[in-house]
């Protein structure tokens, strides 16, 4: 029990955003941003990542709470997932990404757990969060594809070196929703589509948003498209609690006249990134939300999927999950 | 100083403790309560502390801490975890370590009424704030809060290693929830495991403490 304590760091606890930026751009590689520590905790005890100085962030009040603005709601970076599944107004409007909430770990996990942290968090492949020296740690190896590897919970798309999933519940609702990132650095604000916020190998192999170091995301936004439409959420994990989804899959749709008039979807665990569905948003467009239009979006959706020696099984399961948020949002 | 802090310095003579009308858990409680207690930081924490001082603008060590109501002033590291500083500063040992990575939720606590693992929360982030464990629960007569009783009463835990954590998770439940339908418990409950499998029982306990509360 003992090893688990973790190695020492300088704390600190700015109470203004600047005030944090100044401390990330002074340490630099050396610093860490600790948001809700659910994720960073595991790191530390493991001694796998030994930042000198963690910036704890919880006490800007800046960067807590939901907001409703005139195109739609703005939601702080530290606001956590059970204040987001449990919002009145989230609940109401944009439904799917309070499901997704409530669907990530243990209850206890989301009264601590921000959705800042819920979409930065690193990849679950064990090969590197065991501190391994592969590609994605800096190294020139995969550990993970090998004849011998474990790959039972990595990617079927977007493979380049490294196969590792994105692990996120809220990520590929928040894409569905078209939302928006509000990111910070010092040299001022941008907004970046969710969509784009992450990103797969081919892009960074060491990291999974855009993220670099001294930018803090601050907010997220999203837009009043989406709101009230039809939405679906389903998560598949080998546990209801705790664990990571094998698949998940969020969609909001707009139904007119029986015809499917907008769709978005996007599906977790398959891909480094929450991966937007657009072939399938484009396949299913002007038909109607039944069972022939679901079997069109499947095949449509695992199309170009590479297996790898154990994650065959992702492939109807992807497809299953499809079918059911065309047919049963 | 005895920088070791072997378990045969603790354990070695179980007779002479009885004969002095003390258990060993009693004991323990002791020796981390008092004095003695600097010893054995240094094994539970040796290693790990850096030096005494910190950087300008970081966080000071001599912190104050609400804890069931008392103010207690307290050295803490910037890396440690409110389990730690629960169990192995304050000598309040209700709070279980199972994991140390909130996968368990034996470590569960109240930060402000709300369910948190302390193993995965630093104690830094409570300042201010207001900890509950299970040893706070207890009426100032002693008597027994009503989730405690009717976890007796239904025999919820069997070996009780995970119970002070299903205690917590219970209470926080009732305090936002007082008439919980059995799967509103069954998902409140959810973060904390039970390696006896005696979740059935624990659900009848959190049911029967809802039903006497109303």
């Amino acid at each position: 029990m003992l090893r688990d304590m973790m190695a020492n760091f300088e704390l600190y606890q700015p109470t203004a955003i600047d005030h944090a930026l100044n401390l990330m751009n002074r340490y630099g590689d050396d610093g860490w941003v600790l948001a809700g520590g659910q994720d960073s905790f595991d790191w530390f005890k493991d001694r796998a990542k030994k930042p000198k100085a963690v910036i704890d962030i919880n006490g800007i009040d800046d960067l807590h709470g939901i907001r409703e603005t005139a195109d739609g709601i703005e939601i702080g970076a530290l606001t956590t997932l059970t204040e987001i599944e449990t919002s009145a107004l989230i609940k109401e409007k944009y439904g799917v990404l309070a499901d997704a909430a409530r669907h990530v770990a243990s209850p206890q996990i989301r009264n601590a757990g921000t959705i800042g942290g819920n979409v930065c968090q690193d990849t679950r492949c064990w090969y590197y969060r065991y501190g391994l020296d592969c590609y994605r740690a800096g190294g020139n190896t995969c550990y993970a594809d090998t004849p011998e590897g474990i790959d039972r919970e990595h990617c079927l798309f977007g493979a380049d070196r490294c196969i590792a999933v994105s692990p996120s519940d809220t990520a590929p609702a928040l894409v569905a929703l078209d939302a928006r990132m509000i990111v910070v650095n010092g040299d001022g604000e941008k907004e970046v589509q969710a969509e784009d916020f992450f990103i797969g190998p081919d892009v960074d192999i060491m990291r999974m948003t855009i993220l670099q170091p001294g930018d803090l995301l601050k907010s997220i936004v999203i837009p009043n498209t989406w709101a009230g439409a039809r939405f679906y959420f389903e998560k598949v994990a080998e546990r209801n609690t705790w664990d990571f989804a094998l698949v998940n899959i969020a969609s909001a749709m707009k139904v007119d006249n029986n015809a499917i008039a907008d769709i978005r979807l996007a599906c977790g665990g398959v891909a480094c990134v929450p991966m937007r569905l657009t072939v399938v948003e484009e396949v299913v467009k002007g038909s109607s939300p039944n069972g022939a239009s679901a079997d069109l979006a499947a095949s449509a959706a695992s199309r170009g999927a590479t297996p790898l020696n154990y994650n065959g099984f992702k492939i109807p399961l992807m497809e299953s999950l499809v079918k059911r948020a065309i047919r049963e949002s | 100083m005895n920088t070791n802090f072997s378990h045969e310095v603790v354990f070695s003579d179980d007779a002479a403790m009885e004969r002095a009308g003390m258990s060993r858990r009693d004991f323990i409680k002791g020796i981390i309560a008092t004095g003695a207690s600097i010893s054995a930081m240094e094994y539970v924490f040796g290693g790990c502390a850096g030096d005494m001082g910190s950087a300008p603008g970081a966080v000071e060590r001599l912190i104050s801490l609400n804890v069931n109501g008392r103010v207690r002033r307290v050295d803490v590291l910037p890396q440690e975890t409110l389990a730690m500083t629960l169990r192995y500063k304050l000598g309040l040992t209700g709070t279980k370590l199972g994991c140390d990575r909130g996968e368990c939720g034996a470590c569960t606590v109240l930060v402000d009424d709300v369910a948190m693992y302390s193993c995965s929360t630093l104690t830094h982030r409570v300042r201010g704030r207001s900890v509950v464990t299970v040893e706070g629960l207890e009426g100032e007569d002693g008597a027994l809060h009503p989730v405690q009783r009717a976890f007796i009463e239904e025999l919820g835990p069997q070996c009780g290693f995970c119970t002070p954590g299903q205690v917590m998770s219970a209470v926080a439940l009732l305090e936002i929830n007082p008439s919980p339908t059995r799967e509103e418990t069954r998902v409140a409950m959810s973060g904390n495991l039970c390696r006896c499998g005696a979740y059935d029982n624990y659900l009848n306990s959190v049911m029967r403490a809802a039903k006497e509360a109303s």
